[in-house]
């Protein structure tokens, strides 16, 4: 860990910081970059670091080799990207360690690589201070590599909370500093007060990125004016969404963005003290911020007297135990005080009794990310992107059935059709598009018809979903809408807390009935049955959970109704994705009796001899579908 | 899972020489209620489970009554009242992994390590369990072992991802 030791209490002292991140940053020598984030770990990221760094000692070359965050282009890691000066910097996707070492080998000889090349930047912006770093010449190519501005994924991106991923070390304080970072909350404290700071988040627009949607800037006025002392904020961290991991991210590649915004938010609402709340299944994040704590404290940017201010501020991490609940505000509070998470009825509201029944205000990772740059550069500067109720930009997990799997972050206000057509590349594998997902299991199915929609809060409500916090999972006529409202009403009965009955029993009855229906057992008066319960669930439950459960379910009863009435009338399923109603054969003609799915049938159903068209028994047929993976003239059918 | 006594368990190694003892790791927290939960993580962690002793220590440690912290210890899915394996294989089965077969993946690895269902094998070295998001969702389906992650995965690699934690523990052993 490059931990700074050197003490950060004046401008100078920020500026020195900053004059040494800007050496590591861009060194007049090369330096290759390897994303090293959660999704590059899982990819074999570690062993591209080791190989790379292993040949450059071993040909004695200049180079340095780094780690970063999150490069962004999720489904073609492990990413490494050179930085030569005065050249575009370029991206290589799916690298492993042999590719790795004959990367350094060319470059040493003066080679690209353009054929793993898969982007070339020649110049990045810094929103935080709206200075440009431009690598090379606009016009510098290379043959037959897309520069990051033509590439779609890209395009239509603006990277406000995610300025620094990819870009800086996530375990250096100088290159965050360098990157602007800290000069908004030595502003804030040398020379603003703190009803200036919230007039500031007001003006913005900024609204909660968890999902709800609160006004930011009314949430701490409410919390500015309490009388109680002390006071606390929390980062909520636990990002329990199933296909979302916006603030895994976030948290892993520029930890100290989140510090310096909860500084801010703590000094203009009177609190000293704080909590970023992160669940236990990202050990990384729960890392990287207990490093960057460790370093800001060192350097005297977190603890007593901060900026030589009189402010004093301290922040510690809590990890959570896995429960997706602990995401509500007040279960959350109940967990840090080491109890179960259970919500409890509001008013009142955190922010007039919350931990330890003081004052406390929640926001998420990625709204106290985005309070820095509204500091630095003015709310009206931050409301100029998004909708006349939504402003700024968003975070989303593009993943699912789309080319360009993602974390992308866009204008709000941006359409379904240019995310899903335009960002993620559409659908591949020449399948059709059926719906989009949002918001997790509070969320709710978007069909096609509706993909000129408006990526806000209020759109999407009234479509049936929600914002959430990012999540968006697209999908195909491959999956069955049947099966999805059963996964999540599975998810939910699991995750409730058990408190209210309608909640805990009436999301049971709802999973039993979408399960029936898709074993081929439904009856058409269950889809009515399901309606009056859904409705039932959402009326009478205490917290968002139960609120918002029936969401899955009622959207896809509303857009795909016909499927239901499939498995119910026909007792089919049209995705052929529900287990008891499809079948697999093996078409002879295709079948050349290579033996592989005899191999792989864990249930020894496949009959017939090698080099000779197989078949399936049905009777022992387990239905796993591991034949349909390994066959290549694709003979396995599903019926 | 067959109950077994602690001695028996002890017998078999499951309890790992160097897991640091509960009582020990209980002083370094002040006993305050707030940091119930992140003991019963460190004992969780250490030992693969939360004995009866254990939670017994933990209630007068920090003078909370038993059914309390009961209650706590199977409110959240990081705990567990039985003794989980040495290698905890967690195969992801958020939206992402669903959609793209992670139920698949989990029956694979459940038949792979000879079980039914989802739990502990009869040797203690692997659990196998479910879980809601890991957030590699670009990766789906994802399978987690203890603290490496997995992506890309296919039925057919399964074995293979499983084989170098089989012959360690065989090596262990």
């Amino acid at each position: 860990m490059r931990a700074s030791s050197t003490l950060i209490a004046t401008l100078s002292d920020l500026r020195r910081a900053a004059a040494r991140g800007r050496k590591t940053l861009l060194p007049k020598q090369p330096k290759i970059l390897v994303g090293m984030a959660t999704c590059g770990l899982a990819t074999g990221a570690e062993e591209v670091f080791a190989a790379l760094r292993e040949e450059v000692e071993r040909l004695a070359l200049p180079y340095t080799v780094a780690a970063t965050g999150c490069i962004g282009w999720c489904c073609q890691e492990p990413l490494v990207d050179v930085q030569w000066p005065g050249k575009p910097r370029v991206t290589y996707g799916r690298m492993d360690a042999r590719k790795a070492r004959e990367l350094v080998r060319g470059l040493d000889k003066g080679e690209l690589k353009a054929e793993w090349a898969i982007g070339l930047l020649s110049a990045y912006d810094n929103p935080l201070t709206g200075a440009r770093t431009r690598l090379a010449r606009k016009t510098a190519g290379v043959d037959g590599v897309p520069r990051y501005q033509d590439v779609p994924l890209f395009r239509h991106q603006v990277r406000w909370a995610m300025r620094n991923s990819g870009i800086i070390d996530p375990r250096s304080l100088d290159e965050y500093i360098a990157r602007g970072g800290y000069f908004a909350a030595r502003q804030t404290l040398a020379a603003m007060q703190p009803a200036e700071v919230i007039e500031q988040v007001t003006l913005s627009g900024l609204r909660g990125r968890g999902g709800a949607g609160f006004p930011t800037g009314k949430k701490w006025e409410v919390m500015r004016r309490q009388a109680a002392t002390p006071k606390y904020i929390i980062c909520n961290g636990d990002e329990g969404d199933p296909g979302a991991y916006m603030n895994r991210t976030l948290l892993e590649s520029d930890p100290h963005a989140v510090l310096e915004g909860m500084i801010i938010g703590a000094y203009a609402m009177g609190a000293a003290e704080g909590i970023l709340y992160i669940r236990e299944e990202y050990p990384l994040a729960v890392t990287r911020m207990r490093e960057a704590i460790a370093q800001a404290e060192a350097a005297g940017l977190l603890g007593d007297n901060i900026f030589g201010s009189g402010f004093n501020c301290h922040l510690r991490v809590v990890e959570g135990a896995g429960a997706f609940v602990c995401g509500e505000e007040t279960a959350l509070i109940a967990s840090v005080e080491g109890r179960v998470g259970e919500p409890r009825q509001r008013p009142p509201f955190p922010a007039q009794r919350g931990l330890w029944g003081k004052p406390t205000c929640i926001n998420n990772v990625e709204t106290w990310a985005d309070v820095p740059l509204i500091v630095m550069r003015g709310g009206d500067w931050y409301a100029q992107l998004g909708t006349p109720s939504s402003k700024g930009t968003k975070t989303f997990c593009l993943v699912g059935a789309v080319k360009n799997s993602a974390l992308v972050e866009v204008p709000i206000g941006i359409t379904l059709r240019r995310v899903v057509e335009e960002i993620g590349g559409g659908v591949p594998d020449g399948r059709k598009f059926k719906a989009i997902q949002t918001g997790g299991p509070s969320g709710g199915c978007i069909p096609e018809s509706l993909l000129d929609l408006e990526v806000d809060y209020e759109s999407l409500t009234r479509a049936g979903a929600i914002m959430g916090s990012g999540g968006m999972i697209v999908m195909d006529d491959s999956n069955c809408m049947v099966d999805i409202a059963k996964y999540f009403l599975g998810f939910l009965q699991d995750e409730s807390c058990g408190k209210c009955f309608s909640c805990r029993e009436g999301l049971q009855r709802m999973h039993e009935i979408v399960a029936r229906i898709s074993e081929g057992n439904g009856r058409e008066e269950d889809l009515e049955l399901l309606e009056d319960l859904a409705w039932m669930v959402r009326e009478t439950s205490l917290c968002g959970l139960g609120q918002t459960a029936p969401n899955p379910v009622l959207t896809t009863l509303r857009y795909f109704r016909d499927e239901y009435l499939a498995h119910v009338r026909e007792k089919r399923c049209p995705a052929k994705v529900c287990k008891q109603l499809i079948t697999y054969r093996i078409e002879p003609t295709l079948c050349d009796g290579c033996d592989a799915c005899v191999h792989v049938c864990s249930s020894e159903a496949i009959l017939g001899e090698k080099k000779h068209a197989h078949s399936i028994d049905n009777a022992k047929c387990i239905k796993c579908g591991a034949c349909v993976e390994v066959c290549v003239p694709k003979a396995v059918v599903v019926e | 899972m067959p109950a077994q006594s602690e001695d028996e368990l002890l017998s078999q190694g499951l309890k790992m020489s160097d897991a640091i003892p509960v009582e020990q790791i209980l002083e370094s927290w002040p006993g305050s209620a707030q940091n119930l939960i992140p003991a019963l993580q460190k004992i969780q962690s250490e030992h693969h489970y939360l004995s009866e002793p254990a939670l017994r220590a933990v209630s007068r440690y920090f003078h909370l009554p038993l059914p309390q912290v009961f209650h706590v210890a199977t409110f959240y899915n990081c705990f567990s009242l039985e003794p989980r394996g040495r290698h905890e294989v967690r195969v992801c089965l958020g939206t992402a992994c669903h959609v793209r077969g992670g139920q698949r993946i989990l029956d694979k690895a459940l038949r792979e390590l000879g079980l039914s269902e989802s739990g502990t094998t009869s040797d203690y070295e692997f659990s196998v369990e479910p879980v809601r998001c890991l957030g590699c969702c670009a990766l789906a389906p994802v399978v987690r072992v203890d603290q490496r992650t997995y992506g890309h995965l296919q039925q057919s690699r399964v074995p293979r991802l499983l084989k170098p934690y089989r012959s360690r523990a065989e090596v262990a052993a």
